[in-house]
């Protein structure tokens, strides 16, 4: 039934259970956080970049996304070397982290569908539903919040005020229009909130759920998969004698 | 048989509140009837349909006297059992998918998964939503979001529908559709019908029950339409109620306009990311002394040139003009204390030009920013809290002001500054019999005063009362007008048209044919 409620693209990581995607890069995380050696997070990124055509996502789409992680990755290493005296292995190992990290998240993100990520986070995570579905809604009012503040900018020209020269004036330009977007919110959030409940979403009744989110033999194989590189490349550092704990 | 609604005594007031919204109300409404509710802004009457729909629970969200019941059980047992449709489709919809949304009501309502999407697909062919499941609700147009959340209340099958004004913020052509749909459904359903709605003549064959409320909760009239109307018209026209009858008197302009105020040549603006623009290639000219309607559907650019022409959003490309003084330089580019002293502004929603703590002071905001000295800008003030019956409340804060006192207000401040032109969006949203005369008196006034009123709006009933030009856009580009003079094809709306004939050029002006 899911596929009368979803868009038609499904395929590589898109088809995927979102909690095991965000699983698997839990893990990745996870596995990654125990070391401060430069030769795990190379290997598990290798393996990472190696399985990224699997994924299926447009690599337009990677891109768009994940275009800052190399110049965060660059900052960081410059920043350590200039600042700290640590070594240059420890501070390549720090930036390589930072992508072999950063990257899962990125897929996970590309390939995952909010309503989809909800549906999963309360079905398969137990998440509750007044908190999942309560949060996607608020998500989409971020758009009309950006018209909303565009409307008080405006207003405030019609009336004629602006920041004139002083940065202080512009200050208090800006915060009062903070403040007249703080109480548009409000109010939006207040509508929304009497939408969902006067649909009987705060009826203590158990929900059902119209998109079922399943978890395959492909979701259990990611998440194996993840542990598979995270401890074989832990394992490989421990061997060559590169391994030490970040903490420690 | 239980009552489908009964109130005893009834009272509520929201917490944080000293007067109660509504109290002592005693109503039973039986199983299948049709009520219209009606009333002045302030009766309760949204906080009596909150209550029906089970939103209101004491003591947290205020406190509660007598008893409010839904088919003999307490209205806050059973929330999520009526069907509420609210007015303003958009933020109340709250998945972003038609499908989804729908679907939404019957997972609360735990209706097993394999029942779900059948009942999703029979909703939506119902009030004839033709789209696929994921298509994007926020893609839809006002008339079509109103449709979905019907088609919600479809779905949920339940025995007791309310709608608070589902049509008012909508365009003619989608609330016709709107209202179409809901006879259709109530002609084959055996629900209970309350309906609040302030425009009532097109709605009137829906219903057999009209009751009126005065403030404060007491019922003031209560019988069938013929008799409410017949017997107590007058009456409750003089409290805000919108009576059904002869349309408003025109305010015919005393003589003939005077010169441009503003021009636009080649409007056109695009929005980033939009697939079409919001405004392509719109040539409108405002005259001193005359009233533009801007007309056309929800999206079709009225705002968009709305705030073009006044200066608050430059035009991707083309040329806005003012002709009637002002600073030198590029009337787009003027500083924000420029522009106050030639042309004011009204917004849809007052609120978001409020910026000071009392009546008084946002009243002075203008004349001071223009440069005017402190002695004349009180003079200002108190000349305007005379005029527009603002006095009582000059150390109120404007945003604790009713709807109809927040509307006055910021129109007052627009005049502040006594400017050349003055733009309006949609002045006389949600006001109530008595407070829409009021409004559409005091543009008249303003127009006579020799002021360039530019009116965006789909008030059909303003248009007639006060318009002396209209302009009718869709999507983006301009349909039909008399703008330039004698340039582009006949007046605005088939309506109008039949009324009057087209405004004719006297000179080189252009001129209202009064009827």
């Amino acid at each position: 039934m899911t596929a009368l409620a979803a868009p038609p693209i499904a395929r590589g990581l898109g088809r995927l259970n979102p909690s095991a995607k965000l699983g698997a890069a839990v893990v990745v995380m996870v596995g990654l956080l125990v070391t401060a050696d430069p030769v795990t997070p190379s290997l598990v990124l290798a393996a990472e970049l190696a399985a990224l055509p699997l994924a299926r996502v447009p690599a337009r789409t990677v891109a768009a996304l994940a275009w800052p992680l190399p110049l965060a990755a660059v900052g960081v290493a410059v920043a350590n070397l200039v600042a700290s005296s640590a070594e240059p292995a420890v501070t390549a190992g720090i930036s390589l982290r930072l992508i072999a990290i950063a990257l899962p998240g990125v897929l996970v993100f590309a390939s995952t569908d909010p309503v989809d990520l909800c549906d999963s986070l309360v079905q398969q995570l137990r998440v509750p539903a007044r908190f999942a579905y309560g949060a996607l809604a608020a998500f989409r009012l971020l758009p009309l919040l950006r018209q909303e503040w565009l409307t008080i900018r405006r207003a405030r020209r019609a009336r004629g005020i602006d920041a004139g020269r002083s940065p202080l004036g512009g200050l208090r330009l800006f915060g009062s229009s903070v403040y007249a977007l703080l109480v548009a919110a409000i109010r939006r959030g207040t509508r929304l909130a009497l939408a969902m409940d006067s649909r009987g979403f705060d009826s203590r009744t158990p929900r059902t759920a119209a998109r079922r989110q399943v978890v395959t033999a492909a979701d259990w194989a990611l998440l194996a998969a993840a542990m598979a590189v995270v401890g074989a490349a832990n394992g490989v550092a421990v061997a060559v004698g590169a391994w030490h704990p970040l903490l420690g | 048989m239980t009552a489908a609604v009964e109130a005893v005594g009834w009272g509520w007031r929201h917490a944080g509140r000293r007067g109660w919204a509504l109290r002592r109300l005693d109503l039973v409404v039986e199983e299948g009837e049709r009520v219209l509710l009606l009333g002045p802004s302030g009766a309760g009457k949204s906080t009596l349909l909150a209550g029906l729909s089970g939103l209101l629970h004491a003591p947290e969200a205020g406190d509660e006297e007598g008893r409010l019941l839904v088919g003999g059980r307490p209205a806050a047992d059973v929330a999520g059992h009526a069907g509420l449709v609210f007015q303003d489709p958009s933020s109340y919809l709250v998945m972003g998918r038609v499908g989804d949304e729908v679907a939404f009501g019957l997972e609360n309502r735990a209706v097993p998964p394999e029942e779900i999407w059948p009942t999703v697909a029979e909703a939506l062919a119902t009030v004839d939503l033709g789209y696929p499941l994921h298509h994007p609700t926020d893609r839809l147009s006002g008339g079509e979001q109103q449709r979905l959340a019907i088609a919600d209340v479809v779905a949920a099958r339940p025995r007791l529908w309310l709608l608070d004004e589902p049509t008012a913020n909508l365009d003619p052509d989608g609330a016709d559709l709107v209202r179409a749909t809901l006879r259709q459904l109530l002609a084959t359903s055996a629900a209970t019908l309350v309906l609040v709605e302030h425009r009532v003549g097109l709605l009137l064959d829906l219903i057999d029950r009209v009751v009126v409320l005065e403030p404060g909760g007491a019922v003031a009239a209560d019988g069938p339409p013929a008799e409410v109307f017949v017997g107590g018209g007058p009456t409750l026209r003089q409290a805000g109620v919108w009576v059904p009858g002869p349309p408003p008197p025109r305010f015919a302009p005393p003589r003939p306009p005077g010169p441009p105020v503003v021009a636009g040549e080649a409007l056109t603006v695009a929005y980033p990311g939009a697939s079409r623009p919001a405004l392509a290639d719109v040539d409108i000219t405002a005259y001193a002394g005359q009233a533009l309607a801007v007309t056309g559907p929800n999206g079709s650019g009225k705002t968009t040139l709305g705030l073009v022409l006044a200066s608050l959003l430059r035009p991707t490309s083309g040329a806005v003009r003012f002709l009637a003084g002002g600073p030198p330089g590029e009337f787009a580019r003027w500083r924000p204390r420029q522009l106050v002293r030639w042309v004011g502004t009204v917004f849809q929603e007052p609120e978001h030009q409020f910026v000071a703590s009392t009546v008084a002071d946002e009243l002075a905001v203008g004349p001071r920013r223009a440069g005017m000295s402190e002695e004349a800008s009180g003079r200002r003030v108190a000349e305007l809290l005379e005029r527009l019956a603002l006095r009582p409340l000059a150390k109120a804060n404007p945003f604790t002001l009713s709807g109809g006192e927040k509307r006055r207000l910021s129109v007052a401040t627009a005049l502040a500054t006594d400017p050349a032109l003055l733009v309006l969006d949609e002045p006389t949203f949600g006001q109530d019999a008595r407070t829409w005369g009021e409004m559409a008196a005091l543009l008249a006034e303003q127009r006579d005063a020799g002021r360039a009123l530019v009116i965006a709006t789909h008030d059909e009933e303003l248009v007639d009362a006060v318009a002396d030009r209209t302009v009718r856009l869709e999507s983006g580009r301009v349909l039909a007008g008399v703008d330039p003079p004698g340039t582009s094809g006949t007046d605005g709306t088939g309506r109008r048209a039949r009324r009057r004939p087209p405004a004719a050029p006297v000179g080189d002006q252009p001129t209202a044919a009064g009827r």
